[in-house]
């Protein structure tokens, strides 16, 4: 199935979570910070939130900045 | 007469509740890379460093985040909403910018206009309620406007930080007058944030009594980043200490400075 992540589609099994799609990402969920379909998702509460065809996710951590 | 070392004490920076020895604050953008942006960040002596909030780069093999080059237990990271043009994308920014789990401060900036990077007053206003009513500690990038200053603190934040001269503009502080105005007029602590080019800039606001600087294009596009940077440390410690000592009254005729007695005939 294929979901929206940052802004670009990407085809990922059914049934995937977030904590895991952060893995096949090779991206360390402790220093990331998820929002699905808009909503912040806990780190606690990734390894239990399924993915869905055509979800939007956006991944995003601290880059340089004034 | 006060003495020298009394006139050197100073009470620390406060805000939101965290004391603070610098009043210099930086920015992370910019640099050439990311080792000289380490050294001149330690060169400017700040504690409170911005950063902004963006995608992940998912094509990247290397995880570009800058906390691999500023470690979070030294430096506190104040997270900006930069590139937010709403007071609703300005929320989501600052949410998860929270969500990072460092603190629940943020530097708050609701941009109005490209080209001049200029603050929507009603966006920042309206963004700072709903922040601060979330608990945020607000820091409110602001334009160098008395009526926007006091609507700002009476929202509720934490500072308000009106502007020297735009973003990245490296103009220097041009309206010291209403900077000091808002300063005189507002309880919470004032930081000019933005234009400040060069040393004399920062010494000259810190001058008109303000609580702190943020800078960061005036460090990052130097020729020597490192070496500015340590040139706006001294700056911002001379422009405080000028004006705690207070300065000499200004004159527009000559007063001699060796005594009229004792000259010869």
């Amino acid at each position: 199935m294929e979901v929206v992540v940052n802004g670009s589609p990407k085809t990922v099994r059914p049934g995937v979570t977030l904590l895991e799609l952060l893995a096949e990402l090779a991206l360390d969920p402790r220093t990331v910070v998820v929002e699905h379909n808009r909503r912040i998702v806990r780190r606690p509460a990734l390894g239990e939130t399924p993915v869905a065809a055509g979800d939007a996710i956006e991944l995003v951590h601290f880059v340089g900045g004034g | 007469m006060t003495t020298a070392v009394a006139t050197l004490q100073d009470t620390p920076f406060t805000v939101g509740g965290r004391a603070f020895q610098s009043r210099l604050m930086v920015g992370t953008g910019k640099y050439p890379d990311n080792e000289t942006m380490t050294r001149a960040i330690a060169a400017s002596g700040a504690e409170i460093v911005t950063v902004a909030v963006r995608r992940v780069n998912l094509d990247r093999s290397r995880d570009d985040s800058i906390l691999h080059h500023l470690d979070p237990k030294r430096f506190f990271l104040l997270a900006n909403t930069a590139g937010c043009y709403t007071a609703e994308d300005a929320i989501r920014y600052a949410r998860l910018a929270r969500e990072a789990g460092f603190n629940e401060f943020v530097k708050l900036e609701v941009i109005g206009d490209q080209e001049t990077l200029l603050p929507d007053v009603q966006g920042l206003l309206e963004a700072a309620r709903v922040l601060v009513k979330e608990g945020f500690q607000v820091l409110a990038y602001s334009n160098e406007d008395l009526i926007t200053a006091l609507r700002l603190e009476d929202a509720g934040c934490a500072a308000v930080m009106p502007l020297a001269s735009p973003i990245g503009s490296g103009l220097g502080l041009l309206n010291p007058v209403t900077v000091r105005t808002i300063k005189r007029r507002l309880k919470v602590p004032v930081v000019v944030d933005a234009g400040v080019g060069t040393a004399s800039d920062a010494c000259l606001t810190m001058e008109q009594g303000v609580d702190g600087i943020l800078m960061n294009t005036a460090i990052a596009a130097a020729q020597d980043p490192v070496a500015m940077a340590r040139a706006m440390r001294l700056a911002v410690e001379a422009g405080r200490l000028a004006f705690l000592a207070g300065r000499m009254p200004k004159r527009e005729v000559a007063v001699p400075s060796s005594p009229l007695e004792g000259l010869l005939d």
